[in-house]
């Protein structure tokens, strides 16, 4: 990838993460959006981060299948596990890591 | 000028309906910028810290794993610094690269981008609440730091009260800099770590597991999980691209808002 391209993808990139960023604080601090729409939006986060898991664990290979028993959704269970006892961002993603490691050199 | 202030008085009357936030309906403090008002009193910048480090302490096996993945992806130290700068949202850089390395289009990566980012819309609309009377150069600036992480703590502190827009946008600023230079490490750093190693490939999908757990607040919600999940999976199996995640987002989310007013209206009738 050219150096210029790079450059127009990350600011592209950054581009869409700042504006969803910005507009409600700028607009919200005026006037109120309507009370059903806040709460469809309350639904968005869980939403995509299920789907963002679901699909990261449950799929393989290109074209991608269906694979239910795999490392990556065995792994998850503890790690989802330690997730909700410890609520602990950075203990999650070493615990998982090295969960996954152990596992991969195990099979 | 004039027009300015008069413009200030008539956000602060807007804002907030009768007293309670427009998100949950809670009420919140008259007054949310109580505490040292003096924002070079030692206790002001102290707090922010307390507030802040457990985020920096997250950020940095995050930051160093996203580091490597991307040196692997051939990306160098100041494609990564300016990566981390400009977009400062950890999941689709984790993506972004992911796709780079798989060759994906750039259009289709910022359309990604945008998706993965839009639940910021979320956490700003929630923010806002406590934000009113703040200039438009400071929520311009504001916006910039807001992310899952910083967006909770930042959250439950202004529920609580006392907590000035100064230690929040503080908060921001120092998850900012332990992000940025938590990357620029692990690009360092990957040259000597071989591909694949220290299950460095399961940060993100731990990362993602963990920001779940965080959103599962009741069971409508793990109900919607559980909804928006199946549907990734199916439509991701008929539909080829990375479209299925916002459709099986925008379908589990507008499911489990569907389930909540069908509840809401059950009760209502019992009532």
């Amino acid at each position: 990838m050219l150096k210029t391209e790079y450059i127009l993808l990350i600011v592209g990139m950054g581009l869409v993460t700042y504006i969803p960023r910005y507009l409600p604080l700028f607009f919200l601090t005026q006037r109120n959006l309507p009370r059903w729409f806040i709460e469809w939006l309350d639904m968005i986060p869980v939403a995509i981060l299920s789907a963002l898991v679901f699909s990261e664990i449950f799929l393989s290979g290109s074209p991608r299948h269906l694979d239910m028993l795999q490392i990556k959704s065995l792994v998850a269970i503890p790690t989802f596990l330690i997730a909700l006892k410890t609520k602990s961002l950075g203990g999650t993603v070493i615990s998982g890591m090295i969960l996954f490691w152990l596992m991969e050199w195990i099979s | 000028m004039k027009s300015r202030s008069s413009r200030g008085d008539e956000r602060d009357a807007n804002s907030v309906v009768n007293g309670k936030s427009i998100l949950n309906g809670e009420p919140i403090p008259k007054d949310g910028r109580q505490g040292p008002k003096n924002p070079y009193h030692f206790r002001f910048a102290l707090d922010s810290i307390k507030a802040a480090w457990p985020i920096c302490l997250g950020y940095l096996p995050l930051g160093f794993a996203f580091g490597v993945l991307a040196q692997k992806a051939g990306l160098d130290l100041l494609d990564i610094a300016l990566m981390s700068i400009l977009v400062y949202a950890g999941s689709s850089q984790f993506i972004a690269v992911a796709m780079l390395s798989s060759g994906a289009a750039p259009v289709s990566i910022i359309l990604t981008t945008f998706v993965v980012n839009l639940r910021h819309l979320l956490m700003s609309s929630s923010l806002a609440v406590y934000l009113r009377g703040a200039g438009r150069r400071f929520l311009s600036v504001f916006a910039y730091g807001v992310t899952d992480e910083s967006f909770s703590v930042n959250l439950v502190k202004f529920r609580a009260g006392g907590w000035h827009r100064y230690q929040a946008l503080a908060v921001n600023q120092m998850s900012n800099f332990a992000w940025i230079g938590s990357t620029i490490l692990g690009g360092y750093g990957g040259q000597f770590i071989p591909a694949g190693s220290f299950g460095i490939d399961y940060a993100l999908i731990a990362m993602f597991l963990c920001l779940l757990t965080f959103q599962l607040r009741g069971r409508l919600y793990v109900l919607t999980a559980i909804i928006s999940g199946a549907a990734a999976i199916g439509i991701s199996l008929v539909v080829p691209g990375n479209g299925f995640v916002i459709m099986a987002s925008l379908f589990g989310a507008t499911a489990g808002f569907a389930f909540k007013r069908y509840a809401q209206r059950k009760r209502g009738s019992y009532a």
